[in-house]
């Protein structure tokens, strides 16, 4: 056996993993294996806990989307306890609910994913970050770094915490919203509306022509796609059916209560992470590169493959020119950060959407719950893919057991495939740079964990 | 001269990171005084080297280190150790590093109780086995910071407000040790107070508290005093950030948490708490579950296991 080289932590990432290559004897791959190394145990530590506090501590599991997580616990809880929704609590939540995907999307790209195309893959390590870009573009990097400030503040100053939330509550919204709010967020969210269209402009001008090859090539994998839509099959972000799509376009469309007949989870010897995969498809699991077995992938371009069409004008415009060129479903890998631009374009025009419906300043805005016993999910598409919540309650409406999938889980196995594809297709006969590692990289910070 | 900053992520949510970013233009005017040498949520400078072929952790030299996250793991506590190596000053940045924060809820329980739910939910496949190969094996517990390594300033918060965490790297940046004041939460609240014994239990915060959305937040009655569990009172204060706006909870009209940890570094929450709600004649029992009360600051064995079960503290 040759050399393992370790790649750890993996950066411009949100959580931690980090990836060991063997190389064999010809200096060619034997084996990547991709290990997440992140176990904090909330599905066992919130038991016992009442379970509106648990909306509050589960917000914990990730800082970059902790309202995903609120929203996601809360319409669980609401559940538990057959809790009325007042209206307008309704509409703040899915409000909020776009509004923090604008910030995700904007931060992703940017800051995570960019530096390997504005300063190459190849640029030294030093320079290749949101630091370098700052100093080479620093009139785009001050716009970048505003945008993010405004969508993030929109929120604190209306909702009153933005990392790690608290307004959402069983039975809708902790306050309501007034109008001259109303105005100030409508005025915030045209500017982040206009600067949406900047960035997918400016990418397909500047930058995908650029890396075609890498895009067409990088960490592509054939799999299915999980992603939320409405009745009418458009996607949306805050509620819908669940649809479980196969690698030939075809689906299932199922409610969340009954994601257990559809959705496992198989444990692997290397890490801490689940790999759920698609039960329903009755195939079993395998990341097998050339016989994958049950693997799906969640996140943008799963929910732009998924969904029949984008409910907001110029993302549906967006959708059927990315469709036209890739097909559906688009399978290249690094074809999520294109389907995240769409989404930042989408999530601005829905949060307008949002903000211009009247009902939305109603001034009732939460409905007073009874703690009781019961069983309930909640879901939301978060970021990362599909955030399952599944709580079942005791008599005094504290939490029994959890089960949590989370947006990043469902896409640990074709993180893990990706990851092995790129190894396998840059590094040849021992030879290995930084160039090649950081590459192989890139095929995680398409999807991020 | 800029200044070495390395910064490091152990048992955490990105929060404290997404904070630091939240800072916008502020950063971008202090990044020419601030020269990152590793910062894994935004550089690419790798522990074993940038060809993974080292065989120990290695971080560059640091003026600062800015630590996030508790120690849960061994490679946690091996990166804790580099990071006190190589920097002259520690930060503990939020309250997962100050006081364990909320994964420290794990510590009611031991490892082999989360194992157990873990590998076995609903949707795990059975046969289920706790990982060995590659990843970091578990300490027994969940630790902040300064139980394992020395820490030089103390940044609670969860996440920390963007205005203290400016502040602490001005100050640093001129040569000085940041000062944060020790006040509680209900210090910087501007609600309304009319005085004890108004309640005599507890509510859940399913029900809605009184207020008139159309009005200041002065106008509102404290929350304690409506009969809610507030912990403005045992907590650190700081979550408005410096421009003078109230307590984030209690401005969304919810009751304070105590995210920012106890008062003072040593405080314990949980006593201070029951204690506030007995001076004021508060029925205890209704409390639906007392280890809340230490969500946030569950580490230096404030919650232990005991017999598979909690208590001791
Ligand atoms: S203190 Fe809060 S924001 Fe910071 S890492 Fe811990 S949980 Fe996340
Ligand atoms: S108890 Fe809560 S509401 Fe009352 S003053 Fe303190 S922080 Fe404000
Ligand atoms: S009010 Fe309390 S729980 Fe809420 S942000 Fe401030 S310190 Fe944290």
């Amino acid at each position: 056996m040759g050399k393992t080289i370790n790649i750890q932590p993996l950066s411009r990432i949100e959580g931690h993993a980090s990836i060991e290559i063997k190389l064999d004897d010809q200096g060619n791959v034997a084996d990547a294996i991709t290990h997440f190394n992140s176990i904090r145990g909330f599905e066992k530590f919130v038991e016992g806990k009442p379970a509106e506090e648990v909306t509050r501590i589960v917000t914990r599991i990730c800082g970059i989307c902790p309202w995903h997580h609120h929203m996601s616990s809360v319409k669980a809880v609401d559940a538990c306890f057959d809790a009325e929704v007042a209206p307008a609590g309704h509409l703040l939540r899915e409000c909020m609910q776009n509004m923090a995907h604008i910030n995700d999307k904007i931060l992703h790209f940017y800051f995570l994913a960019a530096p390997d195309f504005v300063m190459g893959p190849d640029a030294d390590y030093s320079v290749r970050n949101v630091m370098g870009i700052a100093n080479a573009a620093p009139d785009l990097a001050r716009q970048v770094i505003r945008m993010r400030q405004k969508s993030q503040m929109m929120m604190e100053k209306f909702a009153g915490k933005v990392i790690h939330p608290i307004a959402g509550v069983p039975g809708g919204f902790s306050k309501p919203m007034n109008e001259s709010q109303r105005q100030e967020m409508v005025e915030d969210s045209k500017e982040l509306l206009e600067f949406a269209k900047f960035s997918i402009k400016h990418a397909k001008e500047e930058i995908f022509p650029k890396y075609l090859d890498l895009v067409t090539t990088l960490g592509t994998i054939t799999t299915g796609f999980i992603g939320t839509v409405d009745k009418d099959g458009s996607l949306n972000f805050y509620d819908g059916k669940i649809r479980l799509m196969r690698p030939d376009g075809s689906f299932d469309d199922f409610e969340d209560t009954d994601y257990l007949d559809y959705i496992s989870e198989r444990t692997l010897d290397v890490s801490y992470g689940k790999y759920p995969y698609a039960k329903s498809w009755n195939e079993g699991f395998s990341m097998d590169l050339d016989a994958p077995k049950g693997i799906y992938r969640s996140n943008c371009l799963a929910r732009i493959n998924c969904c029949d069409q984008i409910p907001t004008p110029l993302a549906q415009k967006e959708l059927e020119e990315f469709r036209k060129s890739f097909g559906k479903p688009a399978q290249h890998t690094l074809l999520y950060h294109w389907a995240r631009l769409i989404e930042l374009v989408y999530s601005c025009e829905k949060t307008l959407e949002l903000l211009n419906n009247p009902a939305i300043t109603g001034k009732e805005t939460r409905c007073t719950v009874t703690p009781k016993a019961g069983r309930g999910v909640g879901h939301v598409e978060a970021p990362r893919g599909t955030l399952i919540h599944d709580y079942t309650t005791d008599e005094n409406g504290c939490i029994k057991t959890a089960n949590l999938i989370v947006g990043t889980t469902h896409n640990l196995a074709p993180i893990s495939m990706s990851v092995k594809q790129a190894a396998n297709m840059l590094i040849k006969n021992g030879q290995v740079d930084e160039t090649i590692l950081n590459k192989v990289e890139m095929a995680v910070r398409a999807y991020d964990p | 001269m800029a200044v070495n900053v390395a910064s490091e992520w152990l048992n955490s949510c990105s929060g404290c990171e997404i904070a630091i970013l939240n800072l916008g233009e502020t950063l971008l005017d202090l990044l020419p005084k601030i020269n990152f040498v590793h910062i894994p949520v935004l550089m690419d400078h790798k522990h074993l080297g940038q060809l993974g072929d080292k065989q120990h952790i290695d971080i560059p030299k640091a003026t600062v280190g800015l630590v996030s996250g508790g120690i849960r793991n061994e490679e946690h506590l091996e990166v804790a150790m580099e990071m006190r190596k190589k920097c002259d000053i520690v930060i503990a940045l939020g309250t997962c590093a100050t006081h364990g924060g909320i994964p420290a809820l794990i510590n009611s329980v031991t490892n082999e109780e989360l194992f157990d739910r873990y590998y076995a939910t609903e949707s795990t496949d059975s046969g289920a086995q706790v990982p060995t190969k590659g990843i970091s094996p578990l300490l027994d517990r969940c630790y902040a910071l300064d139980e394992h390594i020395k820490v030089d300033i103390y940044l609670p918060g969860c996440p920390p407000h963007p205005d203290q965490i400016a502040t602490a790297i001005l100050a640093l940046l001129n040569g000085e040790t940041p000062e944060l004041p020790f006040k509680s939460v209900c210090d910087t609240c501007p609600t309304k107070r009319m005085g004890k014994g108004a309640v005599k239990g507890i509510k859940r915060a399913v029900e809605c508290p009184e207020f008139d959305p159309d009005k200041p937040i002065d106008e509102m009655r404290c929350l304690l005093e409506q009969g809610y569990l507030c912990m403005g009172p045992v907590t650190r204060a700081g979550c408005a950030g410096t421009n003078g706006e109230a307590p984030r909870c209690i401005s969304a009209r919810v009751p304070c948490r105590g995210c920012y940890g106890p008062v003072q570094q040593k405080g314990n929450q949980l006593l201070d708490m029951l204690n506030a709600l007995a001076s004021n004649g508060i029925d205890l029992s209704q409390l639906p579950d007392r280890d809340s009360l230490l969500r946030f600051s569950g580490a230096h064995n404030r919650l232990v296991v005991k017999q598979g079960k909690k208590t001791r503290r």
